[in-house]
């Protein structure tokens, strides 16, 4: 196990590493100069040249990577071009948001998702488990933009049921969490009714009912923890997927999160954030891998680490 | 105000008789304003700094105007200069020395006292490489600027702190602009204890001599500015307090104002509900319409063929159906047919410029030798509705034979190809286009139509560089006495005339502006769609509903 785990963390440095090089490599070669995003219209080509000495951004490729990763090792992302506030602090002040909608929304899909999926397989082949399989995949191929600002006009511009985006209270989460989760409800419908299914083959079922015991008692006693367990693995895997909604689900309801801030750096070719939310992204990604990979055998004990 | 005006002419008078030019003046304050009361403003975008030396986002342009001040300023609403932390001001016969006389009792929000020395200080400070100012620019005119800049001198020459109420500035040229320099964020004044202190976190903990202080900041979330008690300006301002709400996405700052939750969206009215608002009489007469200094156009390479030829360039001008491209933005702009917004000073009002033409625009690209039209490309920005706005010029261009491909890219690519001479033939302005940094004719040549932009990495798009014009331009601002004014505005009109016949650009139009607020929210409606102040003027608005 111990070994199993030093192995992982090595090849999740180097991904780290590699994710650095890449993007870095990227903006390095993107046609447009951060400088003059920096510098503005009015800034004479001396202006602008005092700027990129001073951003260090007129030495060559290797050097500057160089220098990142060195200030890197010392925890330290540097500082916004635009913003001229240190990456880390924008980041960290932004970072509870992001958490806080991701537990909301993976709380909403499990929630919409298993009931669904559950639902789905045990009136398998009826009219109920057509219509929600179609919703699930609605839910799959919706764009998220779109939904959000459904969701937003319905319930909280007509309904009034909850604030109009901003962040704060519960209230405000309910909306966000929702347009999130819908994507992935879809998922775990589809997943939850076909291990469900697959449960509820199985022998011991058969003999559960044999036995005479009660049709909700199969179910929710005996089938649904076997069949929900690989369903939650899944989980870790989801955090990937969530930083790609973050993104657009954040700018639809104003949610201060580190999507929000990714996406105005990407418009203002604010490299320093750029690199920092891909690097803390990617890092959360190969963690929620990583988990997902040592939980599993606890959970299934037919899958071994090694 | 009569009182005002007996010392401004005797003022005047002894400046005449001293060969000189000075003038004072005191402004007043809305007598019908309330006091008290809080508004909430929305962005989507974060405040990237509150540093006057540093901030150039349309967002914190106005914010860091409230927060600070500067010698100069203009009259609420308007583009007319008047002196600010200055009390006066007096300039050379030959307009190369300005001096201002500071007014007394000024403080800092720290309580200090703001004297010359910080006035010096400020202008050390945005001139410095170290600063990484984008504005360091505007002072070149001051004497020492090109040492400052290179890193061989700390401080400008061309500053002296005569006494604590007096500075001075001698220049290299007579800059007809400097007052307006006077008066854009940069020069703006900051205490040196505080800069020194937070040093390149001062963006965040701004401290200044304005209207409102900063009171809080939550990254990401939200701004809360708070009324200046000490402000030297009595009367103002007329608020409480601020709130700005950031990363609201414009349409739902919308639906929160129709609920009253928001008093302005800061970014304005999206342009999907723009009809929708217009059509509605309760939501029309909260809009405030404005002109704004912007002008949308169309720039032709000089330098490549076929569009080094004038008449190419001019038969461009008169193929684009602008009332067309005015109704694909539902009509939030006027015609343009010349370089200068009808707002700015300078606007030649009798210019009439080319006409929708077609056939003559035919017949000149005949005469050109391509009377069978020719391919070319045409660059524009990729978010609506630029993009729609290019394939109406294209279909234009197509109706008299030229066969322009669009170039659909982000905003930083256009630039990019537009700032290399090789890189781009056409390119629509939208949505990059220039909107002036002060309200002078002159912001509107040198860096997009003079010889200065025309190099790797400028905004001269057009490539155009008639040394003629520039020398002419040079002659129009070393006009610095302002009664000569009107004088100097007409040396431009004719510039920009000029500049029409030799058609680098082809004027589309000028953007309106138009401002939503909330019901509650009073001043005269010139506050709404203030020149220099976007969206509002923070300082002179108020609300009604206050006792």
């Amino acid at each position: 196990m111990i070994a199993y785990l030093g192995r992982r963390l090595i090849q999740s440095l180097l991904i780290l590493l590699g994710v650095s090089l890449i993007t870095f490599a990227l903006l390095y070669l993107l046609p447009a100069d951060p400088v003059r995003q920096i510098a503005g219209r009015s800034a004479t080509p001396q202006t602008v040249e005092n700027i990129r000495q001073q951003l260090g951004l007129d030495q060559p490729f290797v050097i500057q990577y160089w220098r990142y990763l060195v200030k890197l090792a010392s925890g330290d992302l540097g500082r916004s071009y635009i913003q001229r506030s240190e990456v880390t602090e924008l980041i960290v002040s932004r970072l509870p948001a992001s958490l806080l909608l991701m537990v909301g929304a993976i709380l909403c899909e499990l929630l919409i998702g298993l009931s669904m999926g559950l639902i789905a397989a045990v009136k398998r082949g009826t009219a109920t488990d057509q219509t929600l399989m179609v919703a699930s995949f609605v839910g799959v191929s919706a764009p998220q933009f779109v939904v959000g600002l459904l969701l937003l006009y319905v319930f909280a511009v007509r309904l009034s049921w909850f604030p109009i985006g901003g962040y704060g209270t519960w209230r405000h989460l309910v909306l966000p969490s929702l347009t999130m989760g819908i994507l992935g409800a879809g998922w775990y419908a589809r997943m939850m009714r076909s291990s469900m299914i697959d449960v509820l083959r199985q022998d011991y079922v058969r003999t559960a009912r044999a036995k005479g015991l009660a049709r909700s008692a199969i179910i929710f006693r005996h089938a649904l923890p076997n069949a929900i367990l690989p369903v939650i693995a899944m989980i870790g895997i989801d955090i990937g997927i969530f930083m790609g909604g973050i993104v657009v689900v954040e700018s639809v309801f104003g949610w201060p999160g580190i999507g929000q801030l990714a996406w105005q750096a990407i418009q203002r070719v604010d490299i320093p954030i750029i690199m920092g939310v891909t690097l803390v992204s990617a890092f959360a990604i190969v963690l929620g891998n990583l988990l997902a990979d040592v939980i599993a055998p606890f959970i299934d004990p037919r899958i071994k680490l090694r | 105000m009569k009182k005002f005006l007996a010392s401004t002419v005797a003022a005047s008078a002894l400046a005449l008789m001293l060969g000189m030019t000075s003038v004072r003046a005191e402004d007043t304050v809305d007598p019908n304003a309330k006091q008290g009361g809080a508004i909430t403003i929305t962005y989507k975008d974060d405040v990237a700094t509150l540093d006057p030396a540093i901030g150039y986002d349309w967002q914190n342009w106005s914010m860091i105007k409230s927060l600070f001040d500067g010698l100069m300023d203009y009259e609420p609403g308007t583009t007319n200069l008047k002196p600010d932390l200055a009390e006066s001001y007096e300039i050379s016969p030959d307009g190369k020395t300005f001096t201002f006389k500071l007014r007394h009792g000024v403080k800092f929000h720290n309580g200090r006292e703001m004297t010359a020395d910080d006035v010096k200080y400020s202008l050390d400070r945005v001139t410095n490489p170290k600063t990484q100012s984008p504005g360091a620019g505007f002072f070149g005119s001051i004497k020492g600027y090109d040492d400052v800049a290179a890193g061989k001198a700390e401080s400008l020459a061309g500053v002296t702190v005569v006494d604590p109420y007096t500075v001075k500035f001698e220049l290299t040229r007579p800059d007809a602009t400097f007052l307006h320099v006077m008066a854009i964020n940069f020069s703006h004044v900051v205490p040196k204890e505080e800069v020194e202190k937070y040093g390149a976190d001062f963006g965040k903990h701004p401290v200044g001599t304005g209207a409102f202080k900063l009171a809080e900041w939550t990254l990401g979330q939200r701004i809360v500015f708070e009324r200046n008690p000490d402000y030297w300006h009595k009367g103002l301002p007329h608020l409480d307090k601020i709130t700005f709400e950031i990363g609201q996405e414009p349409i739902v700052a919308l639906l929160r104002l129709q609920k009253g939750e928001i008093d302005v969206p800061g970014d304005g009215i999206p342009p999907a509900k723009f009809q929708e608002v217009m059509a509605d009489p309760e939501q029309k007469a909260r809009v405030v319409e404005g002109g704004q200094l912007h002008t949308g156009y169309v720039t032709m390479n000089t330098t490549m063929a076929p569009f080094d030829n004038v008449k190419v360039r001019q038969a461009v001008n008169m193929a684009i159906n602008k009332a067309r491209i005015i109704q694909i933005i539902n009509g939030r702009a006027v015609p343009a047919n010349q370089p200068l917004p009808p707002s700015m000073p300078g606007y030649d009002k009798e210019f009439k410029g080319y006409p929708y033409d077609v056939a003559k625009a035919k017949a000149l690209l005949a005469e050109a030798g391509h009377p069978d039209g020719f391919d070319t490309q045409l660059f524009a920005m990729n978010t609506d509705p630029n993009p729609r706005i290019a394939q109406a010029i294209q279909q234009d261009l197509a109706a008299i034979g030229i066969k322009a491909s669009i170039q659909s890219l982000a905003q930083a690519n256009v630039i990019a190809a537009g700032g290399d001479k090789a890189g781009a033939p056409m390119i629509w302005s939208g949505g990059m286009a220039w909107i002036a940094d002060f309200p002078d004719p002159s912001n509107f040549y040198g860096p997009i139509l003079g010889c200065a932009g025309a190099v790797p990495g400028g905004w001269n798009w057009s490539w155009y560089c008639n040394k003629d014009l520039d020398a002419k331009a040079a002659e129009a601002d070393s006009v610095v006495d302002p009664a000569k004014a009107g004088e100097r505005d007409k040396m431009w009109s004719a510039i920009y005339d000029k500049v029409m016949e030799d058609a680098p650009w082809a004027p589309v139009f000028n953007e309106q502006r138009f401002t939503m607020k909330s019901a509650r929210m009073g001043g005269a409606d010139n506050l709404y769609v203030d020149p220099v102040h976007i969206p509002i003027n923070y300082d002179n608005v108020y609300v009604k509903d206050v006792q």
